[in-house]
């Protein structure tokens, strides 16, 4: 790579979603704002190679890609062309940041247009990925093991949605701004998951969409630097990606957290997780994404499986369910209790869940129950259990794990 | 413009009309009365008779096909509309959320009219 692509790949990393987010806000036209940007990234190949790489490469691209945008809407002979043009004119080119005067940066709204309620949870998390991380059609797609052609529907349906139904490109005003605000951050804790946890397919972790997930949860809680739980998400995240070299062996296996090689563990992730998690807890407004933040925390934490407080965890899992009242929490919960307090106290648990029902088709329910009684060397029910688990696994990971504790308890 | 859809024999979300010289306010006054302070526009709307005033129209060719009913046998029904003016659909939204047929369980579809500049 020459030095000039280098910082071509460098801007967009950095610039990408700030150009785009701007050219939006001053054209109103999210197909012309993506174009432009893409052009601008492309004259900057062929230019900064030829004239070398300007000092300011962001406003430079900025530059380029809103002349762009004015020469299209001249030649555009339309009135709305015409009033794009307008407005681009009119607008400053580079709006003071949200401290300095109150006004937000260009891509917070783009954040919160993006994951507005009104678009399916699919187009949110599609839009985000496009506009704001630059990923393109193809690699949405990709991303979500659907074909491009689908995945470019959806993103010129959402589009047309924004426009047509007038969604405000705008950060919420106060009244609606929590509620939207965790929208934001489910969005993104989706994306982590979906790259964490892959929801279909072969492959256990997509790292290119916990790598996204991060950085744009990095972004939000700069750009909003009061909402601990940006803060808690940003933390929660890169605790949990800490792990995640040490969550498959060489042959691509799960490997369930008290096995695994804990040195292997993202220490300066874990550290730099554990100092946002104080920092968002200083600020005394508990939420969902801090406390499980501070449940990753006690795991990352732990020098061995056995350091591992899991009587904290049991109580933080009590506190989650407060915020997020779920069977799935209460699983957790279960675990935990299991571990603090023996697997008897953990079954106990498991089976007052397991008697409402919600979480009949949950694979981890058999499989935690399962695992509970290989624990107590209750072979014949670990057996039946995780029978039940391998029915209903998601992936091909998770069922190879299940097959191998299966024939641990059968021999 | 808020479509109000919600099942018609439920007098909490449809309520029977005022009858004359019924001194008591309509029940969508005090919503009237918020969105105006809010700056929302009020352009018209109505609440609509039952889905057994209805009639249906197609055409077929050169035959005109009138059905009694509907067009769409439902649980739910059309109850009435109102057109309204406001600056983005979070507005509307709000404006959606606070129709007396929203608070009575009922459900507001918030639609575009088409080329409203």
């Amino acid at each position: 790579m020459t030095h000039a692509e280098a910082a071509v790949a460098e801007a967009f990393r950095q610039e990408w979603g700030k150009i785009v987010a701007s050219l939006i806000r001053m054209t109103s036209n999210w197909d012309l704002a993506e174009e432009c940007t893409q052009d601008a990234f492309a004259a900057a190949l062929t230019k900064w190679e030829s004239d070398g790489v300007p000092d300011r490469p962001g406003a430079w691209l900025t530059t380029t890609a809103r002349n762009r945008a004015l020469d299209r809407l001249r030649r555009s002979k339309t009135e709305a062309a015409k009033l794009q043009e307008v407005a681009v004119l009119s607008v400053p080119e580079e709006p003071a940041a949200w401290g300095d005067s109150g006004v937000p940066d260009d891509r917070l709204r783009l954040m919160f247009t993006c994951c507005h309620p009104a678009l399916t949870l699919e187009a949110r998390v599609a839009l985000t990925l496009r506009t704001l991380a630059g990923l393109t059609t193809a690699e949405i797609a990709r991303a979500f093991l659907v074909p491009e052609g689908t995945m470019a529907k959806r993103l010129t349906r959402a589009k047309h949605k924004i426009r047509d139904a007038g969604i405000p490109y705008r950060v919420p005003p106060a009244h609606l701004l929590p509620e939207r605000t965790t929208g934001v951050l489910a969005v993104l804790y989706l994306l982590f998951n979906e790259g964490y946890s892959a929801s279909a397919g072969g492959d256990l972790m997509r790292p290119d969409l916990t790598g996204e997930a991060i950085r744009l949860g990095r972004l939000l809680a700069g750009l909003m630097p009061d909402e601990p739980e940006a803060t808690g998400l940003l933390a929660l995240m890169l605790l949990q990606d800490a792990r995640s070299a040490a969550r498959l062996d060489a042959h691509g296996e799960l490997v369930s957290l008290e096995d695994q090689d804990r040195t292997s563990w993202d220490e300066a992730k874990i550290a730099e997780g554990v100092a946002l998690l104080q920092a968002a807890l200083r600020r005394q407004r508990a939420g969902p994404y801090q406390v499980q933040a501070a449940i990753a925390a006690c795991h990352g934490e732990a020098a061995q499986a056995s350091d591992t407080d899991w009587a904290q965890i049991a109580l933080l899992y009590g506190e989650l369910r407060k915020f997020v009242p779920s069977p799935v929490v209460d699983l957790n919960r279960a675990v935990a209790v299991a571990m603090a307090e023996g697997p008897e106290a953990g079954l106990a648990l498991i089976d007052e869940l397991a008697a409402d029902g919600g979480l009949a088709a949950y694979y981890l329910l058999p499989a935690t129950r399962a695992d509970l009684f290989r624990r107590l060397d209750r072979r014949e029910e670990a057996a039946a259990n995780y029978r039940a688990a391998l029915e209903l696994a998601p992936t091909e990971p998770e069922r190879h794990y299940l097959a191998k504790r299966l024939s641990e308890v059968s021999g | 413009m808020l479509l109000m859809c919600g099942d018609e024999t439920a007098p909490e979300i449809a309520p029977h009309p005022a009858e004359e010289g019924d001194e008591a306010e309509p029940c969508w006054m005090p919503w009237a009365r918020e969105m105006q302070a809010r700056g929302v526009l009020l352009v018209e709307g109505s609440q609509l008779q039952p889905s057994s005033a209805a009639t249906t129209v197609r055409n077929s060719g050169d035959e005109v096909l009138v059905a009694d009913g509907p067009f769409a046998e439902t649980k739910e029904q059309i109850l009435g509309y109102d057109v309204i003016e406001c600056t983005d659909l979070d507005e509307a939204i709000y404006a959606a959320s606070r129709h007396p047929v929203a608070l009575a369980g009922g459900v507001v579809e918030v639609r575009p009219v088409l080329a409203s500049v």
